[in-house]
């Protein structure tokens, strides 16, 4: 038995800051101070406070570390571990109470947080599977083997509510019943961690921090929906989440819970993970299926559905991992549980990944209808740098953007629509007055280009041709007729694209153009970017009357295009000059300034 | 694994080994064990963790031990406190292995503190 249990994130963010060395280093002091059979070091997924990484946490005290160093390590061991005596100054700073330390579900970023998907992410260590039976693992799956039928599996699944939280929103339950009542020789179950959206993570740290609760949900579905076999598809890119996918698999054959005759019920389900190469396009369903088929990642035309004729030509469930990881839950606790959480139409909760201008970057999980003021304000710690808060792109190169005058919407599926926004898969990018919204456009717009499979013709050529306008417009040489032609465009891609890669790339385009259609003209006839961006709009000039001909400018000048002699006024030639800002940032008299 | 209850009996032990890592609750009994130099030196270690095995031995999910510095009582340490919601604090001093044995059995499972270990009959 251990008094204390030392949880250190292993996260990919927190892995990345060096989490490996502190746990290694945590390892060596306890067992130098002989502590070894009194303290446990655990490697948990993420906590969501990546921002702050790499995390570790303290119990029984339940103190929260934050942006842990190498060299903190023997301190923490020697004052905490050993002598009991709280390191303060590592103490994430909302925690931080006079006399003891504030509860974490007290902070303002756990607080209005309600962890189902999430629930076990950075408290139990995912490569050991008993630690996931403790927290009731398993016992879903069990209790469907034992107590329910598979309609009634399905029938909970869908008073639940549950809809797609991968960006189609689709209901699972319904989705359920279409393959059910195929009948065939063999079906599958496939899960979908193919995340390819730029800013998205939460199915990534769904597999690394709890990868048991996908492979139970599946074991579920499989169950519910009569197939014996399923595949997890996952990016290569994730190589922590597929370790650890794979020991959990393992694990699970080895416990009996995976396999031949599963806990003597005569049910059979085994899984397998496939890797994808990181095409975006194979997260589409179609495509993604053939690609663990062995054939180019390419989609084809539905109908038919996979419930239909899916993977291998085989009646097919294929869910994404954030929906399966929701399921367990709903099967124990029942579906009042779940579909009291949530609006009217969006039941449960979702996750969002946090990045862009926000002080917390990183994983949080609220109940739907939340709005994006909580999240911004409440949750992500508000902009930073006295920053004005001005849009926020959601669901990544598929979705849109949110203005700040629909901060107060309640964030779900239908309301999101209505704005020309979706929930998409959850990734959410926030922006300031600093961030130029045909730039972001142009972001998109060129991943989707490259990720474009060249299949059919609207994708390829439309996302290409779209691309080029819209260079056309940040590099001052646009037209009214572009923009007007930008619009029939984007609508034209939409209609016409065989998948959703397509149907939905000229999304960021559209809903930028419609909420920021200003900033389009001010590009397209004043030549200028209102946010200072797009360097070729941009001009950097000097005022004579303000330079001291310091000749500071001049010396940090990478291309030497300022000229000027000591104590004149110094000049850019703006044919020399590449817009680095380098001069603005050198000038201590504030003379140089960017338009 | 081939049943349900092989499921439940991983299930239950594997709870009472991190019952630990939910957040401090009202209700809960806290054991604080003082681990300055000047308790540790008094052979404060084996008493803490002659606590946490007993609690362990016993399946006692709501009692934490925690530590804590020096209070400024050194020459009776090990220092042990005890408290349980609704009642009042009890220090008890210069503890033992042994002590912190009859202290589980009699404070915390019996709800009858120990007098004769507490600082009020050692300052007596």
């Amino acid at each position: 038995m251990y008094r204390a249990h030392v949880l250190v994130c292993g996260g990919t963010g927190c892995t990345s800051s060096d989490s490996p060395k502190i746990i290694e280093a945590l390892e060596k002091e306890i067992a130098a101070k002989g502590l070894q059979n009194e303290v446990q070091v655990v490697r948990t997924g993420c906590f969501g406070l990546c921002a702050l990484g790499p995390i570790m946490i303290v119990y029984p005290e339940g103190c929260l570390y934050s942006e842990v160093k190498v060299e903190d390590v023997t301190e923490t061991v020697e004052e905490h571990l050993l002598k009991g005596r709280i390191v303060k100054r590592l103490l994430y700073s909302e925690t931080v109470k006079a006399a003891d330390i504030k509860p974490l579900k007290e902070t303002n970023f756990y607080k209005k947080q309600h962890r189902v998907a999430l629930r076990n992410c950075g408290v139990i260590d995912p490569e050991n599977i008993e630690e996931y039976i403790a927290m009731d693992g398993y016992q879903a799956l069990a209790k469907c083997l034992t107590e329910l039928t598979p309609e009634q599996v399905i029938q909970i699944v869908k008073d639940s509510g549950l809809r797609g939280r991968g960006g189609g929103g689709f209901p699972t339950g319904l989705k359920w019943s279409f393959t059910a009542k195929n009948e065939a020789d063999q079906k599958y179950v496939v899960c979908n961690a193919d995340e390819g959206d730029p800013g998205a993570f939460m199915d990534r740290s769904v597999l690394e921090g709890d990868p048991h609760c996908v492979v139970e949900a599946m074991a579920i579905c499989g169950y519910a929906t009569g197939a014996s076999e399923g595949y997890i598809y996952v990016r290569a890119e994730y190589p922590i989440a597929v370790a650890r996918l794979q020991k959990a698999i393992a694990d699970a054959r080895e416990y009996g819970l995976l396999g031949k005759n599963i806990l003597g019920t005569g049910f059979d389900f085994d899984l397998f993970v496939r890797l994808g190469a990181g095409a975006f396009v194979c997260g589409e369903e179609t495509a993604l299926m053939t690609s663990i088929e062995g054939n180019r990642g390419e989609p084809r035309p539905r109908p038919p559905y996979p419930a239909v004729k899916g993977l291998f030509g085989k009646p097919t469930t294929e869910n994404n991992v954030e929906t399966f990881a929701n399921v367990p839950q709903i099967i124990l606790n029942g579906p009042a549980f779940f579909n009291s959480i949530g609006t009217e139409t969006a039941k449960g909760t979702k996750v969002f990944a946090l990045g862009g201008k926000i002080t917390n970057t990183g994983l949080v999980e609220i109940p739907m209808g939340t709005t994006l003021r909580e999240i911004v304000e409440d949750i992500g710690g508000g902009v930073p740098n006295g920053r004005k808060f001005k849009a926020a792109q959601i669901g990544g190169p598929s979705g849109g953007c949110i203005p700040a005058e629909y901060l107060d919407i309640p964030m779900d599926y239908d309301n999101l629509t209505s704005i020309g926004a979706m929930v998409g898969s959850g990734g959410l990018i926030i922006m300031d007055d600093s961030d130029c919204m045909v730039d972001i456009a142009k972001f998109f717009l060129n991943f989707t280009v490259d990720e474009s499979c060249g299949k059919c013709t609207p994708c390829r050529v439309g996302t290409r041709r779209l691309l080029e306008i819209l260079e056309k417009i940040t590099s001052g040489n646009g037209t009214m007729e572009d923009l007007d032609t930008m619009e029939a465009l984007c609508y034209y891609i939409k209609e016409n694209s065989l998948c959703g890669l397509g149907q939905t790339a000229p999304n960021p385009v559209l809903s930028t153009y419609n909420r920021f259609r200003d900033e389009y003209i001010a590009h397209v006839k004043d030549k200028t970017c209102p946010a200072g961006v797009c360097k070729k709009l941009m001009k950097i000039t000097i005022d004579p009357a303000v330079c001291k001909g310091c000749t500071a400018c001049a010396r940090v000048c990478p291309v030497g295009a300022i000229s000027g002699s000591v104590k004149q006024a110094h000049v850019i030639d703006q044919s020399k000059c590449i817009k680095c800002g380098a001069c603005v940032e050198k000038c201590r008299f504030g003379a140089i300034s960017k338009k | 694994m081939k049943s349900i209850e092989e499921l439940k009996a991983i299930r239950d032990k594997a709870r009472a080994q991190m019952n630990i890592r939910e957040e401090n609750e009202d209700g809960n009994i806290r054991v604080v064990v003082g681990m300055a130099t000047c308790g540790i030196a008094a052979g404060a270690r084996p008493v803490l963790n002659a606590f946490v095995d007993e609690i362990a031995k016993r399946g006692l999910h709501n009692v934490f031990v925690a530590q804590t510095g020096c209070i400024g009582l050194c020459q009776f340490e090990p220092i042990v406190e005890v408290m349980v919601p609704g009642q009042e604090k009890v220090t008890y001093c210069k503890m033992t292995p042994e002590k912190a044995v009859r202290v589980v059995t009699d404070h915390i499972v019996n709800g009858q503190p120990v007098a004769e270990f507490t600082i009020g009959e050692a300052t007596k």
